[in-house]
């Protein structure tokens, strides 16, 4: 009877199957297409050099560290746009806790974090409670924090943006240039990948958002929190977006108020150009990641071809696009597989 | 005779003032196979429901190896080896064999916290498992099960809650949306969970399956048992007619001729 039982697939079909089931090959294919693209009309005007490297980098990172949770909540079956309020609403307590009121980073860090971990909490607590869909609780949730942080800093502080100025310490932690001009946020970025990645395809809670995002009363009756484990999310969702925001005010010493619509749809080309399911249940963090980077590649690549900037836009819209289509067929290939047909 | 693993003495169930069920006394023993059958709305989904946990009865006792037990939850009566296994199987699409077997209770391996899902472990007792019900198809753990048929996501199912040692295995409509072929799979798979000793309430409005593995038989009419019987006592076609509330529906085909030839080839209206 075992020796019926295959336990790693071979040949050639075991080869195609193991693509098939594996969406951040397609991630991967994407993002070095693309990088072959902006590197042929790119390289006489410094795309490959470091200076080029690190600006793709760098905006990948701001945009990857919050990439990743919501790929989660995707998988999870949930979306948060409120991302777009959470990081102005972390850049300004940070500044006008740290620069403002001249505490420690450590406050500052700690207000940040239970702020972010908090509008995560009530996103997730409506979300489970009341069943009305993740994208009109955190639609609400994303005008409500931009509201409140624009009133609070007047209040306060009386303005919209705030000096700050971080010790070497948190210079070097947070917001500073290191080797090739990488950013700090690189490095939470990687860290972050490996970390949750370790979370989603490697330890029992993984198997969870996976079965969440599958069936959610078939994942009830399994004996999982499910309520729990949403909320949950979203405050990782959260404090991902704190995390992000907190590095880029440490970079620049300074926050404002204005709300990141444009990291939202950022946020979610990536998850979905890095082969997330829209309909929940699947998708990896190696897929995300990968998305991440063909996203900033294209923005920031593209100041170093001849082409014109606005042309980016539209690139991402028809990768985007593809990249559905492509998800779609993924989900419908991967469920009519079978390694051996008989 | 052995005693009964579940039994329910005089259940009634009502949604505020309406009556879903109504005085139901039933048995199941081990290694025996109640059919439970009965027309669209009559009551089957809202019985399956209370003797999972899902509801609570209004009045009436439920009893495990005769005590009397209540279930808050239905995580009280899978603590108590009750596992319903519904129409599609209550499997993860996307997720593969090995995963979805061990959805909730993950095999770990590694030290402290850095606990790592074992995969080849849960994909080689998720394979076995569902092989010694004669599902051989299944050799690759890591197969999605979007790609299984549905026979073999139901057997699937099956092996999974016996796995998690289940005493009583509710099968909601399990052969409803699969072809002849696939349900006589699935119908072969209660037959071997009969005779390892589980006891099986088996829920379906298609009388061959019902006859083909039953042991006990309960019509369900309106929220009420209308007739129970052993195996044998009833033919097909006596079944069939209870199931439709008592009309006889081989007199159906005759009786529509009539109508449809007296009525510029119109069908009769339905009725009530």
């Amino acid at each position: 009877m075992s020796s019926d039982i295959n336990p790693a697939s071979s040949g050639i079909s075991g080869a195609l199957t193991g693509l098939f089931r594996r969406p951040e090959v397609g991630a991967f294919m994407g993002m070095v297409l693309v990088f072959a693209f902006f590197s042929y009309f790119g390289a006489d005007r410094n795309f490959l050099t470091p200076f080029g490297t690190s600006s793709w980098v760098n905006a990948a990172s701001t945009i990857g560290i919050i990439a990743i949770p919501i790929g989660f909540l995707m998988i999870a079956g949930e979306l948060d746009i409120s991302i777009g309020a959470v990081v102005p609403a972390a850049k300004m307590t940070m500044a006008i806790v740290c620069g403002f009121y001249g505490q420690s980073i450590f406050v500052g860090l700690l207000a940040t974090f239970a702020i972010a971990g908090m509008i995560g909490w009530i996103n997730g607590t409506i979300v489970v409670r009341t069943k009305v869909p993740s994208l009109i609780v955190t639609l609400a949730t994303l005008f409500s924090v931009s509201g409140l942080t624009l009133f609070l800093s007047l209040m306060l502080t009386d303005t919209t943006s705030q000096a700050l100025t971080s010790p070497d310490w948190a210079k070097a932690l947070f917001g500073s240039y290191h080797f090739w001009g990488f950013q700090s946020s690189v490095f939470w970025w990687l860290g972050l990948s490996a970390v949750l990645y370790y979370v989603l395809h490697l330890s029992p809670w993984g198997n969870w958002i996976f079965a969440l995002g599958g069936d959610k009363e078939s994942a009830r009756n399994a004996g999982i929190p499910i309520d729990r484990l949403k909320i949950g999310l979203f405050m990782l969702a959260s404090m991902a977006a704190a995390l992000s925001g907190v590095c880029e005010t440490v970079l620049s010493n300074s926050a404002t108020t204005t709300t990141n619509f444009a990291l939202i749809f950022n946020t979610i080309i990536a998850v979905v150009v890095g082969g997330v399911l829209l309909t929940g249940g699947f998708g990896t963090v190696a897929g995300v990641f990968f998305g991440t980077a063909t996203l900033a590649i294209v923005q920031q690549g593209i100041g170093y071809t001849p082409f014109d900037r606005n042309l980016s836009s539209l690139i991402i819209g028809v990768m985007l696009l593809i990249a559905v289509l492509m998800n779609d067929s993924f989900r419908i290939m991967a469920t009519n597989w079978s390694s051996k047909k008989k | 005779m052995s005693k009964a693993v579940l039994e329910l003495r005089n259940v009634n169930k009502s949604f505020g003032p309406i009556d879903v069920l109504h005085d139901i006394s039933l048995k199941v023993r081990a290694g025996e196979v109640l059919c439970l059958l009965g027309d669209n709305g009559a009551g089957k989904s809202t019985l399956i429901k209370t003797l999972a946990g899902v509801h609570k009865p209004t009045s009436g006792q439920m009893l495990m190896d005769g005590e009397p037990v209540t279930f808050e939850r239905p995580r009280d009566a899978a603590d108590r080896g009750i596992a319903t296994v519904h129409q599609f199987g209550g499997t993860f699409p996307l997720m593969s064999v090995g995963r979805s077997f061990f959805v909730g209770m993950e095999p770990t391996k590694g030290i402290g916290p850095f606990k790592v899902f074992d995969r080849d472990k849960a994909n080689a007792v998720a394979v076995r498992a569902v092989q010694e019900f004669g599902i051989t198809r299944i050799t690759d753990g890591d197969r999605l099960i979007g790609g299984l048929s549905g026979g073999e996501r139901q057997s699937l199912a099956i092996a999974r809650a016996l796995h998690f040692g289940a005493r009583v295995l509710i099968l909601d409509e399990p052969t409803a949306a699969l072809g002849v072929k696939q349900a006589s799979h699935v119908l072969r798979v209660v037959m071997e969970a009969r005779k390892r000793g589980i006891a099986v309430i088996f829920i379906t409005h298609q009388v061959t399956h019902a006859m083909a593995v039953g042991d006990h038989f309960a019509v369900l009419i309106r929220g009420a048992l209308a007739a129970e019987f052993a195996r044998g006592e009833k033919s097909r076609e006596e079944i069939t007619d209870l199931m439709a509330g008592g009309e006889a529906l081989a007199n159906l085909g005759a009786d529509v001729e009539a109508y449809m030839a007296s009525h510029a080839g119109h069908p009769p209206p339905p009725q009530h």
